[in-house]
């Protein structure tokens, strides 16, 4: 079947079987910031946006995806590379298969958490699992990040 | 990963039942997530989220209505919820696994798939929620849980007025695991409810802790002793039946001594 999703603002034509998961049709679309991990929904490195809202893209059916808006790390442009300097500068990124959908967890929680504390950080971003780094340095990282937020 | 013949989204609840009815071997799609892990050949995916059932409604008399669609993540964080019996149905649902995750996951493929690992059922139970089923229309949750599955659709779940206190405590291996166990109380101006969840069977009213602290509120040691040996426990890799019946009692005494600290 044909499909029409607004990835990263563009509207693009994708085929593929309804069921197909959005990771399998946004990777054949070129898109391959997002990756496959554990496909049971647990680990987060597919995280992507759809509408505005990090979801697993392993587990969306590629029909649930159409005509709607998908934003994935290439979408995000000057504020994804922030998020990945950050990372970057604490040593939070090492093999980097994770930093795709730990920089769309990242971002979609500075849209939701006005100076998160800690343990909101984590709660948040309790769904993003990275297996080389620890988590401490993506802590820091992402205090750092929210440090340099310009007040409102 | 299931195969599908045919995927519809239909735009409304009434096309979702006919297709539902009309198709024996049709499933529906909810949250995609445990239906995802399955190898299945489904001739017709009915996938609900076209249907309008994503909403949290307070009526003009108290009750809340929480549409089958409603993701755990608009559960988690609905300011209608949160104060709700002290906030316990968002609290239930915060730790399972991740923010994405509880975008997906929708609270009506919980409670109509009756899963024995639900965090959600057990606070729902303990509210004395009421469900409203496509064709049967409207029951307990309690009788709900308790009758065999049907081919039916869940429509909304249905929260009494009220404003009762409130507790949930579960335990868990690790942090995202399933629970171990989950306890919800209640206590309202009639008595005490308690739910027991992941057992690992389906929650479960504990009755005869329930009428303890109707004849005596300060018998909270005694309640959940009592709730620890009457309910049904099983093992499985998580756990063993006695090391729950265990945590059970412990659980019970948390909740219950929170419920009357409110």
């Amino acid at each position: 079947m044909q499909f029409t999703i607004i990835i990263n603002g563009k509207p693009t034509c994708c085929e593929a079987a309804p069921e197909t998961p959005l990771l399998e049709t946004l990777r054949n679309a070129g898109i391959h910031s997002v990756r496959s991990g554990c496909e049971s929904a647990n680990c987060g490195i597919c995280t992507v946006w759809l509408d505005e809202k990090p979801v697993l893209s392993c587990s969306v059916p590629t029909a649930r995806a159409d005509g709607r808006r998908v934003t994935t790390v290439e979408g995000m442009g000057e504020e994804a590379a922030a998020v990945a300097d950050a990372l970057a500068a604490e040593g939070a990124d090492q093999c980097g298969y994770c930093a795709p959908g730990l920089i769309m967890g990242i971002l979609a929680m500075k849209r939701e958490l006005v100076s998160p504390t800690d343990e909101e950080i984590v709660h948040y971003l309790n769904g993003n699992l990275c297996r080389c780094t620890g988590y401490h340095s993506q802590l820091r990282a992402i205090r750092s990040l929210f440090r340099h937020e310009p007040k409102t | 990963m299931y195969r599908v013949k045919e995927y519809v989204i239909p735009k409304s609840i009434e096309e979702c039942a006919n297709l539902l009815q009309k198709n024996k071997r049709s499933r529906l799609i909810a949250g995609n997530l445990f239906l995802r892990m399955t190898s299945a050949d489904i001739p017709l995916a009915i996938d609900l989220s076209g249907c309008g059932l994503d909403y949290i409604r307070e009526e003009s008399d108290g009750t809340l209505r929480l549409g089958a669609m409603c993701s755990l993540r608009t559960l988690e964080t609905s300011p209608l919820l949160r104060r709700y019996c002290g906030g316990i149905i968002s609290r239930s649902v915060g730790e399972i696994i991740g923010t994405q995750f509880r975008n997906l996951a929708t609270v009506g493929a919980s409670v109509f798939s009756k899963y024995g690992f639900s965090d959600v059922i057990t606070p729902l139970l303990a509210c004395n929620a009421r469900v409203r089923l496509f064709a049967q229309g409207e029951l307990t949750l309690e009788a709900f849980l308790k009758q065999p599955r049907t081919r039916d659709l869940l429509v909304e779940i249905i929260l009494p007025a009220g404003n009762a206190a409130g507790a949930f405590s579960n335990f868990r291996n690790s942090k995202g695991d399933f629970s171990l166990l989950n306890v919800a109380s209640v206590r309202t101006e009639t008595g005490y409810r308690i739910a027991v969840g992941a057992r690992p069977m389906c929650a479960a009213l504990a009755y005869g802790a329930m009428e303890q602290l109707a004849r005596d509120p300060a018998a909270v040691s005694l309640a959940a002793r009592t709730a620890a040996e009457e309910l049904c426990f099983g093992s499985n890799m998580r756990a063993s039946a006695q090391y729950r019946r265990q945590l059970c009692a412990v659980l019970c005494q948390r909740t219950l001594i929170e419920t009357n600290e409110v």
